[in-house]
């Protein structure tokens, strides 16, 4: 027997229950613990409401030669459906889906934003209730986690991270493709450009900033010295995760404004400003 | 100089009930000066546990207004002016006397964690390690064992019978911080899977909220926890690097009792 075997105690069943101090209560909290999941659950719901009514709408998502601009809506990029306007379809597409192409799409950003690390928290706390707050009794009677189907599916945030890597560089490329102005001079930039632009610049922050990035690019190793390049990776990536939770809400809010923008360029409320 | 009426959990095991103490505060005082304030007037019975009085013990964990926090570390002027100020004992553990609480689970937890087992030293008997290597778990180091990740974390706090699988998250910066140890040589990730419930956790980071060190305990231990157990368990093309490269992973019980005894290997 070694050394540390001789010293090491076994382990003794652990003795479970036993009467708890405190009051019955939900929680002794008097501060403004409510505000935050309530804001969270609204702010989540809104986008969830207009993101759903927006994919369905499958028009007014492009803005194209016509209007001298090369604008679509981030909702709607890569447009691979066979009812995609001529502007905005790619050489490929799927020939046999006639829906809207953002319910296709949008699987991507949803998966990658439902199984996101900051996001579980955001919704298990207002939604879920559980805990709605620090402090404050979580709302169900049994508890099991991530252990079990369904919420065991969020271990495949990485997969999700990976795919939505690649749209992050389809609408890099239509933020590129938004200096172009058919028929009006060639290349400018206009609001639409800007927006476009900053809404692909938030997208790859948030991705980058993803916990599972920051695992893939580097967490993953125990010696970092024998790993120089992932731990440069590593270290890039680390003061970015920490501002995960906001580049979530920058993204998320951007995204939503970006189709907006687009949606109202396109259906004629008002046109696109040109910069220069 | 104010008044200040403290409302004090007063009991043991078989019921209690709040009591109230107006109390003089002076300026620049915490809630652990009032307490003793409290003790050396109306309640010289009162129960509390409390060493250092500069946040380094981790003795005196209780909850402040519902929070848990260091009455040591709590100033007075940071509570609402006005307002009676609720102190209870931490709500996870079983009570033992006013707000003292038996706080032994989490020590079995700790019995329960296979300890450092490093690979052999170098040649000439050295270990070698670069800053780079170790700073991970140096943040993990300056844990003060308050316990008061353990006792805001719903997992255990709400559902009791939670504890017997379930490390909590004083035990997961342990974990991390040998998993990420360079020399380290043991594979916790099944046993962190299947017997100390790193999947119960859903990242509602109230443990981050309360560490008085300010250790970053979801996002630098249990999220990396969580992927080295997806590394570990869910993710198929993990699955196939090992099988291609004909690497292992240790079973939970191979890890449970993993032990490597290095010095006495190179004395044989």
């Amino acid at each position: 027997m070694s050394t540390q075997e001789g010293i090491r105690p076994a382990p003794v069943p652990l003795v479970l229950g036993g009467a708890r101090g405190g009051p019955n209560v939900k929680t002794l909290r008097k501060d403004a613990w409510k505000r935050t999941p309530l804001f969270t659950a609204i702010y989540l719901a809104a986008f969830v409401i207009y993101a759903t009514w927006a994919a369905f709408q499958n028009g007014n998502y492009y803005v194209g030669a016509s209007a001298h601009r090369d604008l679509i809506s981030p909702f709607y990029s890569p447009c691979i459906a066979a009812s995609c306007s001529a502007g905005a379809r790619g050489s490929f597409y799927l020939h046999w889906w006639t829906y809207s192409p953002a319910i296709v799409i949008l699987i991507i950003p949803l998966g990658f934003r439902v199984t996101c690390y900051y996001y579980r928290k955001a919704y298990y706390r207002s939604f879920w209730l559980s805990p709605p707050a620090c402090g404050v009794a979580d709302s169900h009677a049994k508890y099991t986690g991530e252990t079990r189907f369904p919420l065991i599916l969020q271990n495949i945030h990485r997969y999700f991270f990976v795919l939505g890597l690649l749209l992050n560089i389809i609408l890099t490329a239509d933020a590129i493709n938004a200096f172009r102005m058919p028929g009006d001079g060639g290349i400018g930039v206009s609001v639409g450009t800007l927006v476009l632009c900053v809404n692909a610049i938030l997208l790859w922050a948030y991705s980058i900033s993803c916990h599972a990035c920051r695992h893939l690019c580097g967490g993953n190793v125990k010696q970092f010295s024998k790993h120089p390049i992932k731990y440069r990776f590593w270290k890039f990536v680390t003061p970015l995760n920490g501002r995960h939770m906001q580049l979530a809400w920058a993204s998320l809010t951007f995204v939503a404004l970006s189709d907006l923008y687009v949606r109202l360029v396109a259906s004629g409320v008002f046109s696109d400003p040109k910069i220069f | 100089m104010a008044e200040v009426v403290m409302r004090i959990w007063r009991g043991d095991s078989d019921g209690g009930q709040f009591e109230e103490y107006p109390t003089e505060v002076y300026e620049g005082e915490v809630v652990l000066d009032v307490v003793h304030h409290v003790q050396a007037g109306p309640a010289p019975d009162l129960a509390c546990r409390w060493n250092c009085k500069a946040g380094k013990c981790g003795s005196c964990s209780a909850e402040i207004n519902g929070l848990p926090r260091l009455m040591c570390m709590t100033r007075m002027d940071t509570l609402p002016e006005g307002e009676p100020v609720t102190i209870a004992p931490m709500r996870t553990f079983p009570i033992i006397r006013d707000l003292v609480t038996d706080v032994s689970f989490n020590y079995e937890m700790a019995r329960r964690l296979p300890p450092f087992a490093p690979r052999e030293p170098d040649a000439d008997g050295i270990y070698r390690m670069q800053q780079i290597d170790v700073e991970r778990g140096q943040e993990f180091r300056k844990c003060i064992e308050c316990f008061m990740c353990q006792d805001v974390c719903h997992v255990i706090r709400d559902h009791e019978e939670n504890k017997t699988n379930y490390a909590g998250p004083r035990m997961f910066i342990r974990y991390m911080e040998l998993e990420s140890h360079p020399l380290d040589t043991n594979d916790r990730r099944e046993l962190l899977r299947q017997e100390m419930g790193i999947g119960f956790c859903n990242i509602t980071k109230c443990c981050t909220e309360v560490c008085p060190e300010h250790i970053k305990i979801t996002d630098n231990a249990i999220i990396p926890l969580k992927e080295r157990v997806v590394d570990a368990s869910y993710d198929p093309i993990s699955w196939l690097g090992r099988k291609i490269t004909r690497r292992t992973k240790k079973s939970a019980a191979e890890a449970a009792n993993y032990r490597t005894d290095p010095m006495m290997s190179k004395s044989q």
